[in-house]
């Protein structure tokens, strides 16, 4: 018989043990995560944008012990819209999806409202920009959070040397890289922009404005017709382009300031207008801060006299095309709580700092309080060359999304389909009447608001 | 094979008991013995990837297109009639027919013409000759156009820079409608003159040499010969293949979105980029579906009368 050789003292020990271990090891077991949330981001332009985002994320996952996954997806051949649109058909995929401008609208009815984050990102930071409010706001609930990563503004930027030299304009001291406007300010209207285009036609390096149907060519028109007042569509969505005469104002405008712009605007991309200004071509473009990011990395010519500087006004004020990305959370989600809480941490001004400085200044952040980072003041060659770029109070601007206030339902229809650029291009290359045209452009309107 | 399609009956007869069953052999045998029942089997991973790929799709498509913007509510055929409505759109049907009758017969034409020019050079050389032709065939359409964009390039076109080397002025390639329109189709044809050219190719090399002997001892012409030989011998390949470049010419996507993006003023937009800017752009799901069901009919009509005429002669010929 085999005599078992564990006694009763042997066996206490072995179980003070066994607790022992087992109570040293439980916080590493009790760390892992055991959340895993997954959030598909706008793959940033500036490939550092990215590394600003997925450092937050880790840093937020370990924090709060959640497994982030993170998933860049391209704008670059419209894979960001297509993604949404098969996840909001499939009700599966991530829990967290960046929505280009238009789209949490068209998507309220799946998103997760996100009231309770924006109410304290709002007490704590202040006012949102209202273009962000009116494009992600149904039914007075937030349907997403306006995002820092991607969203940008298309102020002017110009060649300080073309403009001093063949317009008369000293964009650097008008508009310094300092909290005050300068000398000549306050004449920068678009009457004057019309002058200085004319000059600078004259001199071979025309403005190169876009007059396409890509989003820079229906976002800086859109910014031109808001400074006139000139609405095609109302608050409940209805065609207003009958009796308008202050539509008709800024109709015949654009026709006087489109012979002084390069013959071949009506085809131009969102890449065109960077390439002429980069190129020498062009003295003044509406852009974010990339053309000169390009240009400077690139080594190209004369991009030290790149200079940023504010939209010109209209009798109606001046408005700055801006045009955002919205972070939004699915209504399939099965994390919520966490999403939220990610959403609310990538808000806060030191994230958007990050995110900001890392873009090299491209990322405007939606909290007006934040207009003050840094890098706008530090980014040069030539020092502050993008200074300007956020609305600053000295400024008297505001953001403009072409076609508000119509629901954004009905707006967004005529946004991609172009249709400010379109009823330019009907007259000014196609050679129909003013009438004839705003005539077109009031059925395709009420078309839009249809079914 | 027996009457009632057994596959057994061929093999081995089998002793049938009372009401005509085989003793011993069970129902669930007897089934999987039956040659209809294996042609089922043996399809039904098709007829799955159909269903789910194919008709599903479709369905849901025709369904969503009856949908209201919100897709909360059924509005019937509303979206057509609103479209309908829509001279942007009207102009976009015309385009449409425009840019795939116009391709599709420059494709056919040329695709026949380098058929011919290769069939008659020596089999060595033709070799080499059939892969430089097949090149912009294989090269993805997406970057195939890329590249001709920026020949065309509204400010620094190449092609422009050749033209004006020659003292001509430059060419609006994207910026004037019908210049548009022009280079649209020009890279279409650029695209799938090929695939037209190897299946004129693989037809011609089946007509019989005799027939052109015998034509040549009775002192035809040349023209004589493709009018009453080649035509004729070729004439349902001719027929499938523009059948088939028709409904992907119809339905061309990345060509109109690479170079133009549907303008200048919308003249270059074709129904799978409107459908895509409506549907998807601008969140007009439903709407997006009717403009891309807009080409069933028309391909359908056409799909009816093409295959009606290759049924027929195939009958003749037999």
């Amino acid at each position: 018989m085999i005599r078992s050789k564990l006694t009763r003292r042997g066996a206490l020990k072995a179980g003070i043990g066994g607790v022992a271990a087992t109570a040293l090891a439980a916080p590493a077991v009790h760390g892992q995560p055991r959340t895993t949330l997954r959030c598909g981001f706008w793959d940033h332009w500036v490939p550092a944008g990215n590394g600003a985002l997925r450092e937050l994320c880790a840093e937020w996952g370990q924090r709060e012990r959640v497994d982030v996954q993170v998933d860049f997806i391209t704008s670059v051949g419209n894979q960001l819209q297509l993604t949404i649109a098969a996840e909001a058909q499939s009700k599966s995929g991530h829990d967290i999806l960046s929505f280009p401008t238009w789209f949490p609208a068209a998507y309220a009815d799946q998103l997760v409202p996100v009231d309770d984050v924006m109410g304290r990102l709002a007490g704590k930071y202040g006012a949102v920009t209202p273009a962000a409010e009116y494009l992600a706001k149904r039914d007075g609930k937030w349907t997403a959070i306006p995002a820092v990563s991607g969203t940008q503004m298309k102020p002017c930027l110009g060649r300080i040397d073309l403009l001093k030299q063949h317009a008369g304009l000293d964009v650097q001291a008008m508009w310094p890289a300092e909290d005050k406007a300068g000398p000549g300010a306050d004449a920068w209207t678009w009457d004057a922009f019309l002058a200085a285009a004319e000059k600078c036609h004259a001199a071979g390096v025309p403005f190169g404005l876009p007059m396409g149907t890509f989003s820079d060519a229906v976002d800086w028109l859109g910014a031109l017709f808001t400074s006139f007042g000139a609405s095609m569509l109302d608050a409940d969505g209805k065609a207003t382009v009958r009796n308008n005469p202050k539509l008709r104002a800024a109709v015949d405008y654009m026709v006087k300031l489109s012979k002084v712009l390069p013959d071949d605007v009506w085809a131009w991309d969102d890449a065109s207008n960077n390439r002429a200004i980069g190129s020498g071509r062009s003295a003044l473009i509406f852009n974010p801060p990339s053309a000169y990011a390009v240009a400077r990395r690139d080594k190209m010519e004369n991009f030290d006299q790149m200079w940023t500087f504010p939209m010109p006004s209209g009798p109606e004020g001046r408005f700055t095309p801006y045009l955002p990305y919205f972070w939004g959370i699915w209504d399939f989600s099965r994390n919520i709580g966490p999403a939220k809480g990610l959403l609310e941490f990538l808000s806060q001004r030191e994230s958007a700092e990050k995110q900001t400085t890392i873009s090299a200044g491209y990322d405007i952040p939606p909290f007006v309080s934040m207009n003050d980072f840094a890098v706008w003041k530090n980014e040069g060659p030539p020092p502050g060359v993008v200074f300007n770029y956020p609305i600053k109070a000295h400024h008297n601007a505001k953001t403009s999304v072409a076609f508000a206030p119509a629901p954004p339902e009905i707006a967004v229809q005529a946004y991609t389909q172009g249709l400010n650029t379109g009823l330019i291009a009907r007259i000014a290359q196609g050679g129909m009447s003013v009438d004839d045209a705003l005539g077109w452009a009031e059925r395709e309107l009420r078309n839009f608001a249809r079914g | 094979m027996a009457p009632d399609g057994s596959a057994k009956a061929i093999t081995q007869p089998v002793a049938r008991g009372p009401r005509g069953r085989s003793p011993g052999v069970s129902s669930l045998e007897r089934l999987a013995r039956r040659r209809s029942s294996i042609a089922f089997l043996m399809t039904l991973p098709l007829i799955l990837v159909i269903a789910g790929l194919v008709a599903y799709p479709a369905a849901w498509a025709i369904y969503l297109s009856t949908l209201n913007r919100r897709m909360r509510a059924n509005i019937g055929f509303d979206n057509y009639l609103i479209l309908l409505e829509s001279e942007s759109f009207r102009m976009i049907i015309w385009q449409s027919c425009f840019f795939a009758i116009t391709a599709v017969l420059l494709k056919a034409l040329i695709g026949f013409w380098l058929a011919h020019m290769l069939h008659h050079i020596p089999t060595r050389g033709q070799r080499k000759w059939r892969g430089m032709l097949l090149i912009p065939w294989v090269i993805p359409p997406a970057l195939s156009t890329l590249g001709w964009w920026w020949m065309f390039d509204p400010s620094y076109s190449s092609i422009n820079w050749i033209i004006n080397v020659f003292g001509f002025p430059s060419v609006p390639w994207l910026g004037q409608p019908w210049w548009a329109r022009i280079s649209v189709i020009m890279v279409n044809v650029w695209y799938g003159a090929p695939f037209f050219m190897i299946m004129y190719l693989a037809a011609l090399k089946s007509v019989p040499e005799q027939l052109y002997e015998a034509a040549s001892i009775d002192g035809a012409t040349s023209w004589q010969r493709l009018r009453f030989i080649t035509l004729p011998m070729m004439q349902n390949i001719i027929s499938i293949t523009v059948l088939f470049s028709l409904i992907v010419t119809f339905a061309n996507y990345d060509i109109v979105r690479v170079l133009t993006n549907g303008g200048p003023r919308d003249t270059t937009h074709l129904f799978a980029t409107y459908a895509f800017q409506v549907g998807i752009l601008s969140g007009n799901l439903p709407r997006g579906a009717a403009v891309s069901l807009f080409m069933l009919p028309i391909l359908a009509v056409a799909a009816f009368f093409i295959l009606r005429g290759v049924t027929r002669r195939t009958k003749e010929i037999a």
